[in-house]
């Protein structure tokens, strides 16, 4: 058995490590240990690697990995938890980069020599993706970090440009395929899918990042099996197909917690369903405005209190101050429980996340379909910034353009409290009747200083 | 290795990692989301070779590029997603 022999070995023993690592995540006691099994496969594979003989200069290895371990350190360490989706996305974006930059050193290597159909063709589809997921993923992280405004944007015929940016890159996959020494076909392919992940990406909105930010995460891992392939490398191969698999079963259950398509969300036709709902109609006269005192009181005599956080929560960094109320809660025996809407925040599991860094237990985060039922017996829920996914018009109102989609029955509840900035609309730009019920008390402020202002009054009293 | 070999270990892992995968409670879809970013950080084989293989121009250049990508996404993805795990506890 020679050195190439072993080195394969290796990669299938850190693609095994990989497995056992996901598989630790599935259940929060294993995780910690499941993350370091994966990151052990990593090195593994990495070392080896380092011993094949085809590798005969190490200067560009050490500098880059120097480079490399220092951002990737820093953005580890520095990076606050209500950023993660940023971090995320970047993340997507840089795996997706190194797969464009790896098809290109390959291509560039063989350039002149014979090159099969099979290798370009997987050359031609690693730059596609990579190079779609790597511009993609930086205008996903630039709406996140509110470099650009997270609003949809775009132009009439962007839909139709983007298809015939698609059929331009099969079409130059095409080509590249049958004159493998003309670059000229993958530099244009290159500009041409960089071009198409901006396109991809600007037409959608901030609600609907955790269905993009999961996309992305899905197309990075796709760029990366189609290097596999490429390369002739298992590890890649199945890497690539785990994470490919994961991003996309994550794209679906957030499809589902909107009740929308992927191409409803891709292309943005929400909107247009429904008529135009007169905001003042639903909430003339009807909503009562309230003080922290107020809510204080009511909390005092509860038994049971759900607290349904949103994105809100996130922007007002008002999760150490909720787990603070929580704490003044359960210490007078109230029962405090987190109803957490899958698409509550900007990417998959943000709220989770959130409520974890102020060391909230996660056995009192419930998912949708366990905490739906316990409504009814809920003396106070508290939604902090979240709105959309608490629209009763989306259970009731067939003409709404979001009916359908699962929501947290809060209303259920015998008393709701909405700390919100204004009425103003959540994402679906739709009036919420919630707020107009007689049942709710708008305690309008800061989602942080509302909820000190609770904590501190109900001590008092 | 023949693109059919290949395609078997592709399908297969695409399988397997549907069954791993619906199996993660939605408390750890964020972690899950930084750990696959990690480990997709296994370009970096890809990238050792070409930024090591002595090539030259482009292909240096891109091998370059592509070691630090990798490396951010494998060192800062493992990190993060271990930064997070250790917040997750029960009471």
């Amino acid at each position: 058995m020679d050195t190439s022999h072993l080195i394969d070995l290796g990669y299938l023993f850190a693609a095994i490590l990989f497995v056992l690592g996901i598989k630790g995540l599935t259940k929060p006691r294993t995780a910690v240990r499941g993350n370091k099994l994966a990151a052990a496969g990593m090195l593994i594979a990495v070392v080896l690697t380092l011993l094949h003989k085809g590798i005969i200069s190490y200067k560009l290895i050490i500098l880059g990995g120097i480079i490399g371990a220092t951002i990737g350190v820093t953005l580890a360490k520095r990076i606050e938890m209500t950023a993660m989706p940023q971090l995320v996305a970047a993340l997507n974006g840089f795996g997706g980069g190194s797969s464009v930059a790896i098809a290109a050193a390959e291509y560039f290597t063989g350039i002149g020599a014979l090159q099969t159909t099979i290798t370009m063709t997987a050359l031609g589809i690693t730059t596609m993706v990579g190079a779609v997921t790597l511009t993609g993923s930086f205008v996903a992280f630039a709406k996140l970090q509110e470099l650009i405004d997270g609003k949809p944007m775009g132009f009439p015929g962007m839909r139709q440009a983007n298809v015939v940016l698609v059929a331009l890159a099969f079409i130059l996959i095409f080509l590249l395929v049958k004159n493998p020494e003309a670059s000229g076909y993958f530099w244009l392919l290159l500009l041409i899918t960089a071009a198409l992940g901006v396109l991809l990406v600007m037409p959608i909105g901030g609600a609907d990042m955790p269905v993009v930010i999961a996309l992305l995460n899905s197309y990075s891992g796709v760029a990366a099996a189609s290097a596999g392939f490429l390369m002739d490398n298992n590890a890649l191969i199945i890497t690539g197909a785990l994470v490919g698999a994961s991003g996309l079963i994550l794209t679906q259950i957030m499809c589902k917690a909107m009740n929308r398509s992927l191409t409803n969300v891709l292309f943005g036709v929400m909107a247009e369903g429904g008529e135009a709902i007169d905001q003042d109609e639903v909430y003339a006269g009807k909503v009562k405005s309230s003080s922290a005192d107020e809510v204080a009181m009511i909390l005092e005599t509860a038994q049971r209190v759900v607290v349904v956080p949103g994105f809100g929560l996130a922007m007002a960094q008002a999760q150490h101050a909720v787990r603070d109320l929580a704490d003044t809660l359960e210490a007078n025996g109230v029962e405090v429980e987190y109803a957490i809407h899958p698409v509550a925040g900007r990417m998959p599991g943000h709220m989770n996340v959130l409520l974890a860094e102020a060391e909230v237990s996660y056995d009192k985060l419930k998912d949708m379909d366990e905490i739906n039922p316990t409504f009814e017996q809920t003396d106070v829920a508290i939604v902090i910034g979240a709105n959309d996914v608490t629209n009763p018009m989306a259970r009731e109102d067939k003409g709404s353009p979001i009916y359908g989609m699962p929501i947290l029955n809060v209303d259920k509840a015998r008393t709701v409290v909405v700390v919100k900035r204004s009425l103003s609309p959540g994402f679906a730009g739709l009036p919420n009747p919630l707020f107009a019920m007689d049942n709710t008390l708008m305690l309008f402020g800061d989602g942080k200083q509302a909820i000190i202002d609770i904590n501190a009054s109900l001590k008092e009293g | 290795m023949d693109i059919i070999a290949q395609l078997t270990v592709f399908v297969l892992a695409v399988f397997l990692g549907v069954e791993l995968i619906t199996k993660v409670p939605p408390t750890l879809h964020t972690p899950l989301m930084s750990g696959t970013n990690a480990i997709s950080g296994i370009t970096i084989v890809g990238a050792l070779m070409a930024a090591g293989s002595g090539g030259g121009g482009l292909v240096s250049f891109f091998g370059f590029i592509a070691v630090i990508l990798a490396t951010i996404n494998a060192v800062g993805g493992f990190m993060v997603t271990n930064r997070m795990l250790a917040m997750f506890k029960r009471k």
